[in-house]
Formats: C-alpha cells, structure tokens, sequence
C-alpha cells in the first residue's frame, strides 16, 4: 500500500487535531476531586474520631497496637506538626487537631516511582491503588513526602475485628493508602456518595468535590477562605485543603 | 535357581510399588467423581454459559478486576441482558455461591490449585456469622 505525502500530511494533521480536542474537551468536562478540611470546625468536636473509625471500618483497615506495624489512612495530628514550615509560634490554633491522608497530589512522586503501576493517578485526579499489582517494595513508600503511606509487615487479618464483605482486605507485604472511597464515587446506578469520613462528620468539617466545577461547594469554600497545603514547596500540588 | 526366594521377593516389591497409587487411592476412597459441588438454589443460570464458567471464569474474573480496578467500571452486562455488579464477594458469593467452602474450594482443592483471591477478598459467610 502507498500514501501520497499529501495524504500522509492530511492525516498527521487531523490526527493532532484530534488529540487537541480530545484534551481541550477533558479539561472542560473533566473532574477533579479534593477535600476541604475546616480546621476551626474540626476543633470543635473535642475527642471526636468518627470519620477514622468511618473509613477505617469501610475499608478492613487493621487496628494493630504494635505502631512500628500501623496501617493507617486517615488519622490526626496536631496542625503545628502537620504545618511546620508554615504556622509561626504565635498562629492561634497550632494545637488544633489535622486530619491528614493521602494528598492525592497533583505531580504524585509515588507514581512516579512505583515499578508496576499498581499506584497511578487516574483521569479524575484520584491516586488509585491496584493491591493485585503492588509486590511490596515500598518505594512508594519513600517517595511520599506526607508518610500517607502504610506497609502490612504481616497479615492484617487477624487485627480487623468486624470485617466489612463489600471491601476487601489486604494481604501481607503490600503497601497501602486513602483511595478518596473510589468504590463510593462509581456509586450503585451511577450515584456518587462522598467518601466515608466525609458522610461521618457530624461538624461538617469535611468537604468534597469537584474542582474543575468552578460552582462547587469546594470551589466556593476554597474562594472564600484563607486555606493552605502541605509542603506546597515540593510542588507536589496536595488536592487536600487546610481552611484555617 | 538358588535364588528364587530372592527374585520373587524383589518382583513382590516392585509390584507393589507400581501398583501403590491404586492401593493408595483405595485405600483413602479416592474416586473418579469430580467434586461435590452445592449449586445454588434460586439462580440456575450464572453471568455466562456454564460450559465457559468452567473453563474459563478466571479469564472472566480477571476482566472484572481489570475492568474495576483500573477503568473504574462496575456494570456488568451479561449474555441475556442482566445486570450485575462486577465485585467477588458481594455478588458471586452473597448472591449466589454462598459459602466458598461449598463451591469454590471443593473444585480448586480437587484440582490441586490454590487461588490467592483469598488472601484478600472476604469469604461472606464467616464474616456474616460473626456479625450475627
């Protein structure tokens, strides 16, 4: 078979513009998912760990007391730890609780490393994990700047208590993390639910949504109040949010 | 012919010793029947035809892995227009299978392969006896 070079220029052409398109019509339509978190709000419920215990029930995660041997992916840390290089000695509320997880960076250095793809960022901004594919070298591991990242040095089995059959659990010697409730977002007959700590937050301190939708209910928080990230000089770009 | 009692006693052996699986297998009642398998009793007709649900259901369970780990899908169409929910536990085991002591294990343990799907995905009903 022979192509004329006009042919072959013709089709090169369209081609491109075609990708073109397709990317332009992504960035409009597209998604973004991330969290808000209310630090102020958080604060006010005093002790409170509800949406841990939601996402840690969710998801079969292990409660195991040894904490060299923790898996965890969400949990809370005081904002003074969490913001060292950010909040001066005087801010007011340094010893409010962070509620920190996976970022669900931007320019994700766990991807970036991970050898066989079993951790990717998907087309809706989402650092998704594939557990069949991870075989344990936790690179990963030593690429996140955050430590959102959790090694099942045995198995997890035996420290989750009431198990959850709609989630599996892991298997020993895989790395996991905070999915941002993929499963929720796929939703019986194509209805979204926010993600579990989020549903479990009776101070609605916890907001989800879309930032490519310029009218979100996270678009408009994240417009209206100071807000801030961690380690943004990494340039990771963190899709969670600290409005404090 | 002085050594008769030695030549018997070897073939004696080595008789024995090829015939040992057939001993063997009597004497622990191996049968040629395949597994006992318990179907399930509402459903009679699974989400492919049985002849390429025995041959092939890892092929079709690694599709559904792929296709909801990776695509982000969840809906399966089966053959007849049917609907399913592409997830193991939820749907092969909790509608269907039940327990996978009764089905899954008894065919893998007769043919002598050992799946790590378990290592991970739930068994439903211990979980649900324990949740009782």
């Amino acid at each position: 078979m022979t192509i004329s070079r006009k042919a072959f220029l013709r089709m090169s052409g369209l081609s491109c513009l075609a990708a073109a398109a397709q990317r332009a019509i992504g960035a409009i339509t597209g998604t973004r998912w991330a969290m808000a978190i209310d630090v102020a709000k958080c604060l006010k419920q005093e002790n409170c760990t509800k949406c841990i215990v939601a996402c840690h029930q969710a998801h079969n995660v292990p409660s195991i007391p040894d904490r060299s041997h923790e898996v965890r992916w969400i949990w809370k840390d005081s904002l003074d730890h969490a913001f060292q290089e950010q909040l001066d000695e005087y801010y007011s509320l340094r010893a409010a609780p962070a509620m920190v997880l996976c970022n669900h960076c931007e320019n994700p250095p766990c991807v970036r490393v991970c050898p066989t793809q079993a951790t990717w960022k998907r087309e809706d901004g989402i650092v998704a994990m594939d557990w069949h594919r991870c075989i344990g070298c936790r690179y990963c591991m030593a690429a996140c700047p955050y430590g959102s990242r959790s090694f099942n040095w045995m198995d997890p089995r035996p420290y989750i208590h009431n198990p959850n059959p709609e989630f599996p659990t892991r298997t020993k010697g895989v790395v996991e993390k905070c999915t941002f409730c993929t499963e929720r977002l796929v939703g019986p007959g194509g209805h979204p639910r926010p993600p579990a700590c989020v549903e479990a937050c009776s101070g609605k301190a916890l907001v989800f949504g879309n930032l490519a939708d310029p009218h979100s209910p996270i678009r408009e928080l994240l417009a209206a109040r100071r807000h801030i990230r961690r380690k943004p000089e990494l340039g990771t770009g963190p899709n969670v949010f600290y409005i404090v | 012919m002085r050594d008769r009692a030695l030549i018997y006693s070897g073939l004696a052996v080595f008789l024995g010793l090829v015939t040992f699986p057939a001993w063997h297998n009597l004497s622990t009642h191996v049968t040629a029947k395949g597994p006992d398998l318990r179907l399930p009793a509402r459903e009679k007709q699974c989400v492919a035809p049985l002849e390429y649900m025995r041959s092939s259901h890892m092929s079709l369970l690694i599709d559904w892995r792929e296709r909801v780990v990776r695509a982000g899908g969840r809906d399966f169409t089966a053959l007849d227009g049917k609907h399913y929910n592409m997830s193991l536990t939820p749907t092969c085991l909790e509608q269907c299978h039940g327990a996978k002591a009764d089905f899954c294990d008894r065919c893998h343990n007769y043919a002598a392969v050992s799946p790590p799907c378990w290592n991970c995905h739930l068994d439903s009903k211990p979980v649900l006896r324990s949740a009782r």
